[in-house]
């Protein structure tokens, strides 16, 4: 079985600070990290190989700048097997259609995959639209909102996808391409063998001359969205504060004011 | 410019066989962006049954439902959704078609879009129309709310994107409103799908999914342990609302991932949002601080949950929680 991991390098959330004057996320100096729902992913890789065994084999691909391959090597640590990044100045400015044809071309470079995977969505752009249209650009089955993996192997595999309100048990042939939701799994943490391994592992660099795409496919050309105006939004309200040390049931009164004003009560 | 496509479409969404709530949001969308332009604003309807449910998309807005009744849709799949959701685009080619950003939603439009070859927009909470250009104009938050971006699809059509949920208060129901309905026959190559749907399996959870809830109570870290989100579950019932959850709560295994509000979980915008115990990260703040009124109850003044409040009330939620719950009862 071939396995196929996609993911991206995000600025890192943990740290993430608010500017005091302004409300808003201080960016300058963040660092970059594999998406944190990325590792989802990227997790069930690694236990689907456990399961399936022998001959499965797991490649992690990126698009993005050089340092991405810092991501690609964050997931090999992680039990993956081979690294492939897309990198290339004509990539730049690629919206979700855009990036959805290179990476499947990179998949087809790759040589395809039985199975797919990918995060919900990254945790910066948050469109969670790539994954299913890498799938849909490859023909391959797309399956979003994947919390678990049933079972998987003999050309189909049954997973249950998180929807509003509860839970639906699927069946769907391979290739099939999966988006996976948090709760799939706990990500384990790499060990120093890992990383060592994945200091070790030559991250081949593919670029656009490299790709079975044509030019206008590709970066700002091949982005049918252009974003036309960024603004930075306050999120800071000045609200009314009350204490409740002295009185719960002041605090109380409050909250129920509060309720019959806005007509909840 | 492509002179051909026209008119403004909206996808209805239908659950348990019957038309969601959400399709009357999109509809109010639609309607004035039809209006703006001056062309009609079409829903699009797919189902086993469902024509029966049709006219009430004109009495929300609607000019024209196009409706594809078939026994092979009773139930979403993404394969033959989306085949004939783009059959039905190629055949009319409307200008702008909009979805709800339900896992419905985001989970058909990217795989259309990537047919079609066009633009798609995610989870937008303004839309507009650049009169001057005639293009649709998306807003949408990114990073956790803390960028708006503008965007715009210049010259692929459709113009395509997902809405959030409750970002738009449906129009109210006006029966006198008269439109057509028209029955769309798709090829059975559209219809057929790979996927079988084997069970359902309900949420235990009460109250409305965590998009859908208008009132939504979530604990953190300060509940102290997994038992006492009893009270935000007792709380939220009361309000007639969902329970909901900041990360450290879900990592703690306290409340279902489900649950999980911020920026690796949902995004909410409910009428009322009720954050007990929680801190307020940056994270989670993106997920809720564009809700319609936020109560805080945390028992440091300084918790950042406080700069996003309209009532902080600084004490434990352990003792304030328990007593508004017993002066509600009363």
């Amino acid at each position: 079985m071939r396995i196929g991991v996609l993911v991206k390098q995000v600025p890192a959330t943990e740290n993430v600070r608010i500017d005091e004057e302004t409300g808003t996320m201080v960016r300058e100096g963040v660092e970059a990290e594999l998406n944190p729902l990325d590792l989802h992913a990227v997790e069930e890789a690694v236990r689907l190989k456990d399961r399936l065994g022998e001959g499965t084999e797991i490649t992690v691909i990126s698009m993005g700048p050089p340092q991405a391959q810092k991501a690609v090597r964050a997931a090999i640590a992680m039990g993956c097997d081979r690294g492939l990044l897309l990198s290339d100045r004509r990539f730049a400015g690629s919206d979700t259609l855009a990036t959805a044809r290179t990476l499947a071309a990179g998949v087809k470079k790759a040589g395809g995959f039985d199975i797919l995977l990918s995060g919900e969505r990254a945790t910066d752009g948050e469109t969670g639209q790539v994954g299913p249209a890498v799938g849909q650009v490859l023909g391959m089955s797309v399956l979003t909102f994947v919390s678990a993996v049933e079972s998987a192997g003999k050309g189909s595999l049954v997973v249950r996808r998180a929807v509003e309100g509860g839970h639906e048990r699927v069946e769907a042939p391979l290739p099939a391409m999966l988006s996976v939701v948090k709760e799939i799994n706990t990500p384990r943490l790499c060990t120093l063998g890992g990383k060592i391994r994945a200091k070790k592992t030559e991250i081949p660099v593919l670029g656009a001359d490299d790709l079975p795409l044509p030019a206008e496919h590709l970066g700002l050309p091949g982005s049918p969205t252009k974003v036309v105006k960024v603004s930075y939004p306050q999120i800071t309200r000045s609200g009314k504060k009350v204490s409740a040390a002295d009185s719960v049931d002041g605090a109380v009164e409050e909250i129920l004011s509060v309720l019959r004003g806005r007509g909840i009560v | 410019m492509n002179v051909e496509y026209r008119g403004v479409w909206t996808l209805s969404e239908v659950r348990d066989g019957r038309i969601h709530p959400v399709s009357y949001e999109l509809l109010a969308w639609g309607r004035d962006l039809a209006d703006t332009l001056g062309v009609p604003l079409s829903a699009v309807l797919l189902g086993s049954g469902v024509t029966e449910q049709a006219p009430d998309l004109i009495v929300h807005g609607a000019d024209q439902v196009y409706v594809v009744d078939d026994p092979s849709l009773g139930h979403f799949r993404a394969d033959s959704f989306s085949k004939t959701l783009a059959e039905l685009v190629n055949r009319h080619k409307p200008e702008i078609f909009i979805a709800s950003a339900t896992s419905t939603g985001r989970t058909v439009m990217p795989v259309v879009y990537a047919d079609l070859a066009t633009g798609l927009t995610a989870d937008c909470t303004e839309l507009g129309i650049d009169t001057k250009e005639r293009l649709l104009l998306q807003t949408r938050p990114a990073i956790g709310g803390n960028v708006m971006a503008d965007i715009k699809t210049p010259l692929s059509r459709p113009q395509m994107c997902t809405v959030r949920p409750r970002s738009k208060k449906p129009l109210p129901p006006d029966p006198s409103r008269t439109g057509r309905i028209i029955a769309e026959k798709a090829e059975p190559g559209a219809l057929s799908s790979v996927m079988k749907l084997l069970e359902f399996l309900p949420e235990k959870n009460v109250g409305a999914p965590l998009q859908d809830a208008e009132v939504i109570v979530a604990g953190g870290k300060g509940m102290k342990k997994g038992a006492n989100f009893a009270l935000l579950e007792e709380l939220a019932a009361l309000l007639g609302g969902s329970v909901g959850a900041s990360r450290t709560a879900v990592d703690l295994n306290w409340a279902p991932y489900s649950s999980q509000v911020g920026l690796s979980g949902k995004s909410v915008t409910p009428k009322l949002y009720i954050a007990c115990g929680i801190s307020g990260a940056v994270q989670h703040l993106a997920g809720m601080s564009a809700s319609d009124t936020v109560i805080a109850v945390n028992s440091d003044p300084e918790a950042p949950i406080f700069r996003v409040a309209d009532l902080a009330i600084v004490g434990d939620a352990l003792e304030v929680i328990p007593a508004l719950i017993g002066r509600l009862k009363s």
